[in-house]
């Protein structure tokens, strides 16, 4: 904490105050496909669905369209191809235009969404399309975690058998020692998750679980189950983002970007002083805010990374919805059910819309866009005009927040 | 018309029940049973493989028919562990049940349906009056890698199918397959024990191959599921069978009795065919089966068979699934591994 930066030196040194008003960045279009193990497709067949629907979505020509950012982890590994950039542009017919990839594990998503987000802030670009997207079922269930371990610190832990299921359990084993969390509190997320995601046609899982059911799932790594944990999953998810003043041109709802903040921390969690906070969600967290010029109570709808129960539990707390130690509780008190006071992850989260690592920071977004247009439909938080999304790399490494506003 | 002129079927008489397995690796034994709807399987002894189940199905089979083994024009043996990479297993087996010289044979491989892919090849002859009568046998010793989930599915058996036309017991109206390249599940030149595709082995192959095979056998013969009373499909666990039967919609008294892998695991080329010949075991006389085979690789063999009076007299004098079923020593984790030369040291 004490290498936190100062959140007023971190404005004045990026100037964010001046350029926040005069130049916002809009999204003005949004696309999935239907996250699932999409066996009939490839990479570049659901990649180009989302895409597609995002333009659509947006009514921009392809024409307009001047650069491309796609987020993704590992299709190298998962899939033999790299060089997305191209990849994308190439399949979407989409011209000359600079287009790249970009990782940044699990938070590769957001990553994406950010690196636009500067691109058109800074001028440089006028109308973007990002994307996320990950096939993670093309390879064996052993390949495919030794390919998700490479975002830790591989040489102290991926490599001596701490997967990340193992990571995650010595967090939520932690927590429950510090702060009283029970079994019953861990299976809770994965139940609300669920409930919700019985109301996204995108998702992977759509029926309700019971919590019994969570409870008696088999273990991964104690006290952690399966059902506690994101599955593996294909999919991906694109956004049309322009400029505040193109913005009206294209779309009568565009949502805006209020904040794009990222903070880092260290790579191994036993590097921490604690290992029941993320500190860059933290700080990232508070930086936005900042940014946005809001308070948390502002903000009416949250998508927080569960690659874990235990992760939600921990970002309730670490983003300021519950007081440290108390995730479980607010749960337990459904402050953080669609009808609570902060609804998180409307959408299912990462645990029932699905992980495709690369894809999941994008499609925060979108249901965040889509909350606050008020289209989503029988998840919708009534009212919504304020959005948070929190997108994690490791076991918090990557902290990555976007504050969106209509 | 032709039709199944005797059959007969073998598994070996050793078990291990899954629990057992389960708790050397560390798993629940309570949960694998009802979980996986294997409760034992069966372990083939130090002296049997492919050749030796598949000479014990095929002369319950003959005597069954009660034909002179110089009349079979055919032998087909289809199994994913033939004793040789090289060189058949069906010469053994002709040889053994006393075939004439003057018949063609070979063996035949499609993953867990190279049994009924070698009934349809015998149907074929048959049915153009090259030969008079075809043995059709699905035979396995399956192997499961030591800790792999296969290990507690993976059986040996088999049933020996006599296709022909004078006096059947029962007639095979109709048979469609489909097929399709799937890598689902694999074994290559070489490797003592096949890998497969986790979750992949479900619905994009089992599921979607029998669930297409059916309905190509229903569109062909013009049916629906309340024109027969048995079903039978493929039994890779009690799972599968009974997922694929309730998309279908096939009532559960129609498949119960079918479900043989409850007691004996999966036995590969023999699974749908030991299935069947439960039913034959115990049908009546006009009762319509239907059946569909399932191969990784991958593709389906959907039958349509209607039992025949003959199959009254033929019953009792050979040994019914039954019958083996329910013949069993049971054998430690230990004895099994070394039944099935697990250890390596053993050479």
């Amino acid at each position: 904490m004490q290498l936190m930066r100062s959140i007023d030196e971190k404005s004045k040194h990026l100037g964010k105050e001046v350029w926040k008003m005069r130049n916002r960045v809009a999204i003005i279009g949004v696309g999935m496909c239907k996250f699932g193990e999409l066996w009939e497709q490839n990479l570049k067949d659901f990649t180009l669905e989302a895409g597609m629907y995002a333009i659509f979505d947006a009514g921009v020509p392809g024409s307009d369209i001047d650069g491309m950012v796609i987020g993704n982890m590992s299709a190298g590994r998962f899939t033999g191809q790299e060089h997305l950039g191209a990849f994308a542009v190439d399949m979407g017919g989409l011209g000359d235009i600079p287009a790249y990839s970009v990782e940044a594990a699990c938070a590769s998503g957001g990553a994406a969404v950010r690196q636009a987000y500067m691109a058109i802030k800074s001028g440089e670009h006028k109308v973007m399309l990002v994307l996320g997207s990950e096939k993670m079922s093309d390879v064996n269930q052993t390949e495919a975690m030794n390919t998700i371990s490479v975002a830790s610190d591989w040489e102290w832990e991926g490599m001596f058998g701490a997967t990340f299921p193992a990571l995650y359990a010595f967090m939520a084993r932690r927590h429950m020692y510090e702060y009283g969390t029970t079994e019953e509190h861990l299976a809770m997320p994965t139940v609300k998750n669920h409930a919700n995601a019985a109301h996204n046609p995108w998702a992977q899982f759509q029926s309700p679980v019971p919590i019994d059911v969570v409870m008696k799932s088999g273990l991964l790594a104690d006290p952690l189950r399966v059902l506690h944990s994101a599955p593996v999953t294909d999919g991906a998810a694109g956004l049309v983002m322009c400029s505040e003043d193109l913005a009206k041109k294209y779309s009568d709802t565009p949502v805006f970007i209020e904040a794009s903040d990222q903070s880092s921390d260290t790579l191994a969690l036993h590097d921490r002083k604690s290992i029941t906070t993320m500190n860059a969600v933290v700080s990232s967290t508070r930086y936005a805010l900042k940014e946005a010029n809001l308070e948390l109570k502002d903000i009416n709808v949250f998508e927080l990374h569960d690659s874990f129960s235990i992760g939600e539990i921990i970002l309730t707390e670490d983003v300021g919805i519950a007081k440290k130690g108390e995730g479980g509780k607010a749960l337990e008190e459904g402050i953080t059910e669609i009808g609570g006071k902060f609804p998180v992850n409307p959408s299912g989260g990462l645990k029932a819309r699905g992980h495709p690592v690369g894809a999941t920071g994008v499609a925060q977004i979108v249901e965040l866009a889509l909350q606050l247009r008020g289209d989503a439909e029988k998840r919708q938080v009534d009212g919504a005009e304020k959005a948070l999304a929190v997108n994690i790399g490791g076991t918090g490494a990557t902290s990555i927040v976007h504050i969106l506003g209509r | 018309m032709v039709g199944i002129v005797g059959f007969g079927v073998y598994v070996p008489r050793y078990r291990i029940k899954t629990s057992d397995i389960a708790e050397l690796w560390g798993e629940d034994g309570e949960k694998i049973g009802p979980g996986l709807g294997v409760f034992e399987k069966s372990v083939p002894g130090p002296d049997e493989d492919v050749a030796t189940i598949s000479v014990e199905a095929a002369r319950n089979a003959i005597k069954m028919a009660k034909i002179d083994p110089l009349d079979i024009g055919a032998v087909y043996v289809g199994s994913e562990s033939h004793p040789y990479a090289v060189k058949p297993t069906g010469t053994i087996v002709a040889e053994a049940v006393g075939c004439s010289y003057n018949m063609t044979c070979a063996d035949f491989e499609f993953a867990c349906k190279a049994g009924t892919a070698a009934m349809q090849a015998a149907m074929g002859l048959v049915a153009s009056k090259m030969i008079k009568i075809g043995l059709a046998i699905g035979s396995d010793t399956a192997q499961g890698r030591p800790g792999d989930a296969l290990e507690y599915s993976a059986a040996a058996g088999g049933a020996a199918y006599l296709i022909g036309q004078k006096n059947p017991l029962a007639t095979i109206e109709e048979t469609v397959s489909f097929t399709t390249d799937t890598p689902d599940f694999w074994r290559r030149e070489g490797e003592d024990f096949p890998s497969h595709g986790a979750r992949f082995t479900g619905e994009p192959a089992y599921f979607r191959h029998v669930g297409e095979g059916a309905k190509l056998l229903f569109a062909k013969t013009k049916t629906t599921v309340d024109d027969y009373d048995y079903f039978v499909f493929h039994m890779p666990n009690g799972k599968f069978p009974v997922a694929v039967g309730k998309q279908i919609g096939v009532p559960k008294e129609k498949l119960e009795d079918s479900l043989v892998v409850r007691q004996i695991g999966n036995t590969y080329s023999g699974s749908a065919m030991i299935g069947l010949a439960r039913i034959l075991d115990i049908a009546k006389p006009g009762s319509k089966i239907f059946m569909v085979a399932y191969g990784s690789g991958a593709g389906s063999d959907a039958f349509s068979i209607t039992v025949e009076d003959a199959i009254l007299e033929s019953r009792g004098m050979v040994p019914t699934v039954d019958d083996y079923i329910q013949r069993k020593t049971y054998v430690n984790y230990a004895t099994y591994a070394k039944y099935r030369r697990k250890i390596k040291a053993l050479g």
